[in-house]
């Protein structure tokens, strides 16, 4: 069930095309990391799906109905820059925010308390913004945006301004809502949080979708036959002299990875590398999310 | 619709509860109420008794300078010379002197009179003394020429015109310009005031949300246009409530000083009854004054009038509040928003200006041009409304004027749908045409 589909979606502004006919569609209960460079157009499909902005061509279904103002209150949203009115109440800022993505004040004031508590930021109620530190504000913030319920949820950036212990407790957060169904759509450029959190993910550069799928198969499917090689003595001489279809990537002290740039299989390594040495440890080397980053964007680039 | 309403509240009871509002509600009648004392203050700060030298050589002064409460006049007969020393050891505060006769003709006196003094003189004190002289000389020449000040006063004329205005159907009514003028004046001078006040205030708020970047949470929940129409009734109605209560203060802060200024319990037994005569008679008299301004109000038509003060008060307030929001949502600062302003503050300059030169000819083309032109109208109309003008203008002027409003609202909207997003961009004339072009 896809809780989210975007069917080749186009947007241009007045002097360059955010969006080149890209189509996503984003599984429901899962987390779906969306990737890019600066200005690849990620926040232009953001705006979109949150209908502050029209796409030119294409639509975007919400739960296999087209976009309209009633799934406003249905999707909430967490812009990478954001803020909050500086001269107002915590409370009542956090009332009006949720208000206009319509509940009740009844429900909000009994939904914000729960919040509250759980954060532990209760007696924050009457104070003013503006004698919040920023992750003190980016809180209220995050709660502004999950307080209604919704069944989408877009952050983009959400662990910006957030120390360590804040930033671990904003996660655990984010798979809470997860495991609860909700669907969630994760902007960002930390990688390590993507392979952390994303079950999904999809590439955009240049205004155009370069890459999308689910996390695992897209690592298997980058992965390049490098495996890591733990050996027993530090005497590895014989790595300068490996065979041509064998190719040292680097090597150092006891360990070294070896790629293998033809057919032949891991096992033909192995029993090599046997004759050479002893061998400890020995695993093939899956790609990290940052390097099927770089290494598709530099592929898309020329 | 719901949503609309809690924006407009968000603004309205953020704004009121600020404490520069509260300051300016309160400060703002007590600034009114000081400047219209000040000057009663200063007058009678100014009376303390001054003694003036007089070195008359001519001797056709010697008692005829008026000693009022604030001026004593001390006569020498000695020379110039003399008295001068003698002025320069003393207090007094200045010393007139007035050569003989004898060597000179009674019109050469008149430039030939010097007053020493020990520091400038101000202008009031130098006009009391130039009087003085003024009217001793002139009775010395009307006596030369055989007449005397009564046969003067006698062929002196006053004239006061009563202005009646015909109608169609022979009605006739009395029409007194000069109230209509200061209605019409205030009327437009409002409406200038308020666009101004509250245009800015919704300005600064566009602004305010851009830079706090909270513009991109809110509008994922509710149209840009709605934000934008939220603010501006949130703060006219703000605007209505300042108003309101600046009216109430000042009500009761001058009957306040009224009251206090006039306590009876400070006068004297008899001079409490000549008193309360005296504030009898003079409000008797102050009645006959309203009465007769009321009755000449009544010829204007009051209640139309007020009706379309409301209208183009509100109207052109909605029509400038939308540009003023434009532009606030164009810049990411304020030191920006110079440039845009320009094209908003001209009209409304330009139509205060244009009100006082109408009001002397109320049926002047550029009055017509002016008070049809919504930019100009909402203060020019004002202005025209007391002189009756067609029915058929005025009907033509509003319609334009709902348009205009229309027309502003749809192009600050484009603007302001695409300029709350954009930060840190070098915005220029040309760049709004394409967010205005821009679907």
């Amino acid at each position: 069930m896809k809780v989210l589909e975007i069917q080749s979606v186009s947007k241009s502004y007045s002097n360059h095309l955010a969006l080149d006919d890209v189509s996503l569609a984003v599984p429901e209960g899962k987390i779906f990391g969306l990737l890019g460079p600066n200005g690849a157009g990620k926040t232009s499909l953001i705006r979109i799906i949150n209908q502050i902005t029209m796409p030119d061509k294409g639509q975007v279904l919400f739960k296999g109905q087209k976009l309209n103002s009633e799934h406003i209150s249905q999707i909430g949203y967490l812009p990478e820059e954001r803020g909050l009115y500086k001269k107002m109440k915590v409370g009542e800022q956090a009332l009006y925010l949720a208000q206009l993505k319509g509940l009740t004040e009844k429900e909000a004031k009994i939904a914000l308390r729960k919040w509250f508590e759980r954060f532990e930021i209760t007696p924050w109620w009457n104070k003013k913004v503006e004698e919040l530190s920023k992750g003190m504000a980016q809180k209220i913030q995050f709660i502004t945006t999950v307080l209604h319920q919704p069944k989408l949820l877009i952050f983009d950036e959400p662990f910006s301004g957030f120390d360590p212990i804040n930033a671990s407790i904003i996660k655990d957060e984010i798979l809470r809502l997860k495991n609860q169904g909700t669907s969630i759509i994760f902007s960002t450029h930390r990688m390590e949080s993507v392979e952390e959190l994303c079950d999904h993910i999809a590439l955009i550069d240049q205004s155009k979708k370069i890459l999308d799928g689910q996390l695992n198969e897209i690592r298997e499917q980058y992965k390049q036959q490098i495996y890591q090689i733990d050996f027993a003595s530090t005497e590895l001489s014989f790595l300068n002299t490996l065979p041509e279809h064998l190719k040292l990537i680097k090597s150092s002290n006891n360990q070294a990875e070896i790629q293998i740039v033809d057919q032949s299989t891991a096992s033909e390594l192995i029993r090599f590398l046997l004759d050479q040495s002893d061998l400890k440890g020995f695993e093939e080397k899956i790609p990290t999310v940052n390097e099927i980053f770089i290494r598709t964007v530099k592929e898309n680039l020329s | 619709m719901n949503k609309i309403i809690l924006i407009i509240k968000r603004e309205y009871v953020s704004r009121v509860r600020k404490k520069s509002f509260i300051v300016l509600t309160i400060l703002g009648p007590v600034l009114m109420a000081s400047l219209m004392l000040t000057p009663l203050l200063m007058d009678s700060s100014d009376s303390e008794l001054r003694t003036v030298w007089l070195c008359d050589e001519s001797g056709l002064f010697e008692d005829k300078f008026n000693n009022t409460e604030a001026i004593r006049t001390k006569v020498f007969t000695e020379s110039v010379e003399q008295v001068k020393l003698l002025f320069n050891e003393s207090d007094a505060f200045t010393l007139v002197h007035i050569p003989d006769t004898i060597k000179i003709s009674i019109s050469d006196l008149e430039n030939k009179i010097n007053v020493y003094a020990h520091k400038p003189i101000s202008y009031a004190n130098k006009r009391l003394i130039s009087r003085n002289v003024e009217s001793v000389i002139e009775s010395i020449k009307l006596k030369n020429e055989g007449l005397t000040r009564e046969t003067i006063n006698k062929t002196r004329a006053s004239v006061s015109l009563n202005t009646i205005i015909l109608g169609n159907s022979g009605t006739e009514k009395s029409g007194s310009t000069e109230n209509a003028m200061g209605l019409s004046m205030a009327g437009g001078f409002l409406i200038y005031i308020f666009i101004f006040l509250y245009g800015a205030m919704v300005m600064r708020g566009v602004m305010e949300e851009k830079t706090s970047r909270i513009v991109e949470i809110i509008i994922s929940s509710v149209k840009p246009f709605q934000l934008m129409m939220g603010k501006i009734i949130g703060v006219a109605l703000v605007g209505f409530t300042q108003f309101a209560l600046w009216i109430l203060l000042t009500f009761v802060l001058s009957s306040l000083a009224t009251s206090y200024l006039m306590n009876p319990a400070e006068l004297n037994p008899t001079e409490l009854i000549d008193g309360a005569e005296l504030i009898l008679q003079e409000g008797a008299n102050e009645q006959n004054v309203l009465a007769s301004i009321l009755t000449e109000l009544q010829s204007i038509n009051l209640s139309f009038l007020l009706l379309m003060f409301l209208f183009y008060f509100v109207g052109g307030y909605l029509m400038y509040g939308s540009l003023f929001a434009a532009v606030g949502a164009a810049v990411d600062s304020e030191t920006d928003t110079q440039q845009f302003m320009i094209p908003i503050t001209i009209p409304l300059i330009f139509s205060f200006i244009a009100l006082q030169t109408i009001l002397e000819n109320p049926d002047s083309s550029l009055a017509f041009w002016c008070s049809i032109i919504p930019f100009t109208s909402p203060i020019v109309m004002m202005g025209r409304l007391p002189f009756d003008p067609p029915m058929w203008e005025i009907a033509l002027s509003m319609v334009l004027l709902i348009i205009g409003f229309i027309f502003t609202s749809w192009i600050a909207g484009r603007i302001y749908r695409v300029g709350i997003l954009m930060y840190g961009q070098k915005v220029s004339y040309k760049t709004l045409w394409k967010w205005i072009k821009q679907s």
